[in-house]
């Protein structure tokens, strides 16, 4: 059987009612691992043994009839969460030996709804990158152009492409300015940035701690809808946790679409959007327009300078806390130094990779004496008007839909020496991180073969609206559906 | 504004970061790119705009003083890059 194929909800109905156990499952999984992985470097550790440990206990926990919603269905876990007793290395040297001595919340609430760990997945360093090129693991492939080497996007760049590959049913990415969206539209993935607090950030290796925020990586919104469910929820060991009651995702999904509003930013559709990924865009607004929703325009005045503010805002943060990799009580330490500054300085030099070392320093600079008001202080005004803009717009309109990227994946090392130009691949995705919104990206088509999304923004604390938008978007159409050649 | 080669080695010291003389070339020019983006942030009025430094309007979480940790300073040392007796070990810092 190509378990491969099925859903979450597929898997879970499967293991309910006995056609498979989890066993099978997860030693199949394991082996498309051993045999594609190879190609995708989708994996940075591999959890065999524990896995297959993990799937018999989810059996017997069947058999004694304690099942939970995914009790026995495999995933991955990207490599930012702390699993205890795992190696955690966030894609970087710098954590390369890291054992984890405690699991993120988000990790053991999914443990709790019964998933069997099968890796921990590739990623750009620090969560900094759109590619997955920073990684220290060295970089993913896109299944849908291995040959071509094409990019999975980033920067839960392992994390999309086992999904896609068929690697792993799920898996887990955290989105600072896209990074679960952005490589979820590039590889035909259905990808949720949940609201702002709305899962823990505990044992989530932090990046920019305003921003960044976990969700599921899956094929389709009810599977999303469905891992959503085990990782939302209020956490007293995160202080910005937000305690509002967890809706029944599922049940949401099939909310009536006719007489919704859909927000169609004018500044989306500027110069830049590539005109498949417009054509796709299109495509399902009309489907939305057919079952009886209205698209209308609305603005987004200072969507513009979301890129400018972000690349202040999140280095300002990710500098203070990087700033605890000293060397001294975990990660990578330097051989042979003589005083304590060197032995940071050298430490986090050799540690860290080109892209980390300069976001620390940019941050590093806009916070520093002199020019901390022109910078920072701005930034997060601007981050306002952006977030104003926003509540203006909503208060028309029920979500927001637009683009996710401006085009389909592009080659390994064709924007590596051009950071400015990296940067702008979130041009749709980061104004939903500086507002706290919910967003995801749906799969919208293909453009000469590569996929491109369609994105959803809601209201904060609407995931159940998005979530059925793309539900029933998905009910409608075959985007989704299409799976890359060879796996 | 623009940085010069010895303000990114000032900032490369306050971020505790040994570069290569050769990467101060690349970084600074990297650093010159991504600010002239930024300053893209001169065209937004923002004159009376409060500053957002969270997107949630909330304040800080109260507790009670309970004991919720417990030692597990072995386990925690088990990643230390040197330890000993119970400490961590680093170059001697005073002379």
């Amino acid at each position: 059987m190509s378990f491969h194929t099925l859903t979450v909800a597929g898997l879970a109905d499967g293991l309910a009612s006995g056609q498979f156990t989890s066993r099978e499952l997860t030693q199949y999984f394991l082996d498309r691992i051993a045999q594609h992985d190879p190609a995708l470097n989708s994996y940075i550790t591999v959890t065999a043994e524990q896995a297959l440990d993990a799937a018999d206990a989810a059996d017997q926990r069947r058999a004694a009839g304690e099942a939970g919603a995914l009790t026995g269905v495999p995933m991955a876990h990207k490599d930012i969460f702390c699993t205890q007793g795992v190696r955690t290395t966030c894609g970087s040297k710098m954590l390369g030996n890291f054992v984890a001595p405690y699991s993120a919340t988000v990790v053991r609430q999914l443990a709790e709804a019964g998933v069997v760990m099968l890796g921990k997945t590739n990623m750009d360093e620090f969560a900094m990158g759109s590619s997955n090129e920073t990684s220290y693991f060295g970089p993913v492939k896109n299944p849908w152009g291995v040959d071509a080497g094409l990019v999975p996007g980033g920067s839960s760049g392992g994390s999309v492409a086992a999904v896609a590959g068929g690697l792993a049913p799920f898996a887990t990415g955290t989105d600072t300015g896209g990074s679960i969206r952005q490589p979820a539209a590039l590889t035909n993935l259905t990808g949720l940035k949940p609201t702002y607090g709305r899962c823990s950030r505990y044992g989530m290796i932090a990046f920019a701690s305003s921003l960044d925020q976990a969700g599921p990586i899956t094929r389709t919104a009810e599977d999303a809808a469905i891992v959503l469910q085990a990782m939302a929820g209020f956490d007293p060991a995160d202080s910005t946790s937000v305690n509002v009651s967890v809706p029944d995702y599922r049940a949401g999904l099939d909310a009536p679409l006719a007489g919704r509003k859909l927000g169609l930013p004018k500044e989306f559709l500027a110069e830049g959007l590539d005109d498949g990924a417009r054509a796709a865009l299109e495509s399902a607004l009309d489907v939305y327009r057919q079952q009886g929703a209205e698209i209308v325009e609305v603005s987004l005045p200072n969507m513009h300078l979301s890129v400018p503010t972000y690349y202040v805002v999140a280095p300002a943060e990710a500098s203070s806390n990087l700033a605890r990799y000293d060397g001294v009580r975990y990660g990578h330490r330097a051989e042979g130094v003589e005083s304590l500054e060197s032995l940071y300085k050298r430490s986090r030099g050799e540690g860290f990779g080109r892209e980390v070392q300069r976001r620390i320093m940019v941050g590093t600079y806009v916070l520093s004496a002199g020019y901390y008001d022109a910078y920072y202080l701005k930034a997060q005004q601007v981050r306002q008007l952006i977030a104003d803009d926003f509540a203006r717009a909503f208060e028309e309109v029920d979500a927001i839909i637009g683009p996710t990227t401006q085009g389909p994946a592009f080659a390994l090392g064709e924007k590596t020496d051009d950071p400015v130009a990296m940067y702008l691949n979130d041009i749709y995705t980061i104004a939903a991180n500086l507002a706290g919104l919910p967003a995801l990206s749906m799969p919208a088509g293909l453009v000469d073969g590569k996929p491109v999304g369609v994105q959803l923004i809601g209201k904060a604390f609407d995931e159940t609206g998005i979530l059925s938008l793309a539900h029933q978007f998905q009910s409608l159409t075959d985007h989704h559906v299409a799976r890359p050649e060879g796996f | 504004m623009s940085l010069s080669k010895d303000q990114l080695r000032t900032v490369a010291h306050l971020a505790r970061l040994e570069l290569d003389e050769a990467d101060v070339e690349l970084y600074s020019g990297n650093l010159n790119d991504i600010l002239s983006m930024v300053d893209q942030l001169n065209q937004a009025d923002t004159t009376d705009v409060a500053p957002m430094a969270h997107p949630l309007d909330m304040v800080q979480r109260l507790r009670r003083d309970f004991v919720t940790e417990t030692d597990q300073r072995e386990l925690f040392q088990a990643n230390a890059p040197a330890t000993e007796r119970g400490l961590y070990r680093v170059p001697r810092v005073i002379e």
